[in-house]
């Protein structure tokens, strides 16, 4: 199939505009919240939810299937996922605060229990044949193609909440992750917004959860902000940025698995979202390895000699002094 | 004194786990003077001015500001933290910046208009970063991060200023400029309280000092209780100290 033929597609059909809609949204909604998550150098924590989150979908489905009813227990899953996210983070705290165990082991663990219980369930589930567990499937590596508008819908409803409140808190969210103590001296609720904020960060993980997978889902939350911090200077234009590279890796992946059969759309979604990092990482202004190179190049002809690179303390974590 | 002190501290201990990093903390600043903070690494300097704003919870004691509690005092309170207590490649610019020292008069939700902006345009001139408004933070040295925090400051219109290490890592031109501009604040009537490590500076800027190593080993003007023998008290008796270079 050419390429003209499935942009004629996306226009024409309405399955493939739905998905590509619904991956598109995702891409903006995980892609400007993960700002956050890099910002906070959180972005394992995402790893984890995400990881964690198939627990709380698998538990959500058997209570699902157990009740019976109307519903069918596959709705029951993204209710699920939030719950599972939750209490990673919950278990991760649990165990640094009650033990001596520091917070990377501690992450570790919440992903083994968690992740590893919800493998197991779902082996379960398929060898019971409970009605609806292909479905759960998806929920491993994403798929997009087989997206409804009743998921759309729910994934507009999440992005609704979660944009709401960044913007909303833009400057609480802003000062508390610049400056923790600052924001503290001034009496903001230190311990509240902290909650917010993860739970904000959360909200940007279980909203792509079918879409990309949880084993990928980290992908579309931290390397749409990785990339789109090369070429920006301000908060603001690198969520927009973001959001613009997310929806980018969304549509694309869920293009390009709607057209190839058998392709899950987590994997494409995370080469494409990986791709930007890398050409930004090279290419950027100021940022980027070409301009570094360029820069120590400039300073060996005027000075002769090979003074320091000032754009290391840029890419460092930490004080920057040049 | 305990009429016009701008912070009066009773009883203050305060614990991690049970250790106390501050114990029995008897202090009063009077209000209009420039007090340092000194003390040996871990001897609960930050501590004391967190602990005066309330970000760390005391074991047990009172401080009171003008009077009343921090709390609601707040917004007479002034804080200019460690500047390496940030990270500095965070996306935003000096003026952004300065204007997080008006977020605690905005409230939530409102966004810095005009005034806000012009009230960090003028801070960010008296601290002489005008050339760098629009800089970003991560390309700054040393030297202009803490004229950056301390506009950000200035902004704030307090009446009360808690200074982390202002000087730390700073260039000596820049350390002359906060001088200056800490001298003309207490000119305006403000109190500081600055943590402060070199000892040797100590009398040319402070009026008042404060020997703290977990306790008050001595409070009061610089001329009466800065000496050799305090200071071997503060810092440890093994090893000699001497402010005659």
């Amino acid at each position: 199939m050419s390429l003209t033929d499935v942009l004629a597609m996306l226009v024409t059909d309405h399955t493939l505009r739905t998905v590509s809609l619904g991956s598109g949204l995702v891409g903006v909604v995980s892609g400007s919240l993960g700002c956050y998550a890099y910002l906070r150098k959180q972005g394992m924590m995402g790893a984890i939810v995400a990881h964690s989150s198939l627990f709380g979908i698998t538990v959500a489905f058997l209570l699902g299937s157990l009740i019976g009813g109307r519903v069918a227990p596959i709705q029951f899953a993204l209710p699920g996922a939030l719950i599972g996210g939750v209490l990673s983070m919950a278990l991760v705290s649990l165990i640094v605060h009650s033990t001596s165990i520091k917070v990377d082991t501690a992450m570790g663990i919440a992903l083994a229990l968690l992740f590893g219980g919800g493998v197991f369930l779902l082996r379960i589930i398929q060898s019971l044949a409970l009605p609806g567990h292909r479905g759960l499937r998806d929920f491993l590596f994403g798929q997009a193609a087989t997206m409804t508008t009743a998921d759309l819908a729910t994934i507009v409803g999440f992005s609704v909440i979660g944009l709401t409140v960044v913007i909303l808190m833009w400057k609480e969210f802003k000062l508390h992750t610049f400056d923790p103590g600052f924001a503290a001296s001034i009496g903001y609720p230190m311990h509240r917004l902290d909650q917010l904020l993860l739970a904000t960060i959360v909200l940007g993980v279980v909203v792509g959860l079918r879409t990309v997978g949880v084993i990928l889902m980290v992908s579309l939350l931290v390397c749409p902000a990785a990339a789109a911090r090369q070429w920006t200077r301000r908060l603001g234009s690198m969520m927009v940025l973001a959001a613009l590279f997310g929806m980018l890796s969304g549509v694309v992946g869920a293009v390009v698995s709607a057209v190839v059969r058998n392709l899950p759309t987590g994997p494409v979604i995370s080469l494409v979202a990986t791709a930007l990092v890398l050409v930004s990482l090279v290419a950027a202004p100021r940022r980027g390895l070409v301009a570094g190179a360029l820069r120590r190049a400039a300073n060996r002809r005027r000075f002769g000699v090979l003074p320091p690179d000032p754009g290391m303390h840029d890419r460092a974590a930490g004080e920057g002094e040049p | 004194m305990s009429g016009d002190a701008a912070i009066r501290i009773r009883d203050l201990t305060v614990a991690y786990h049970e250790a106390p990093v501050l114990w029995d903390i008897d202090l009063d600043v009077p209000s209009g003077t420039i007090m340092g903070i000194v003390g040996p690494n871990g001897s609960g300097k930050s501590t004391l001015i967190k602990s005066i704003m309330g970000i760390v919870e005391p074991a047990g004691g009172e401080i009171l500001v003008f009077g009343k509690p921090f709390s609601a005092q707040r917004k007479r309170v002034g804080y200019v933290p460690q500047r390496t207590s940030v990270d500095w490649d965070f996306p935003t610019t000096v003026l952004d910046v300065v204007l997080m020292g008006t977020y605690g008069s905005l409230g939530w939700f409102r966004r810095p208009g005009r005034d806000q902006i012009n009230a960090a345009l003028h801070a960010i001139e008296r601290v002489g970063m005008s050339d760098y408004v629009d800089r970003q933070i991560s390309e700054l040295s040393g030297g202009q991060q803490q004229r950056t925090f301390l506009a950000r400051a200035l902004v704030q219109q307090a009446e009360i200023y808690l200074m982390d290490e202002p000087f730390q890592g700073v260039d000596a031109r820049t350390e002359r400029a906060i001088v200056e501009i800490l001298r003309e604040m207490r000119r305006l009537g403000r109190t500081l309280v600055i943590v402060h490590h070199d000892l040797q500076t100590v009398s040319h800027y402070f009026d008042l000092v404060t020997l703290l190593n977990i306790r008050v080993i001595a409070t009061g003007p610089v001329g009466d209780v800065f000496h050799d023998e305090n200071l071997r008290k503060t810092y440890g008796g093994g090893q000699e100290f001497s402010l005659r270079r």
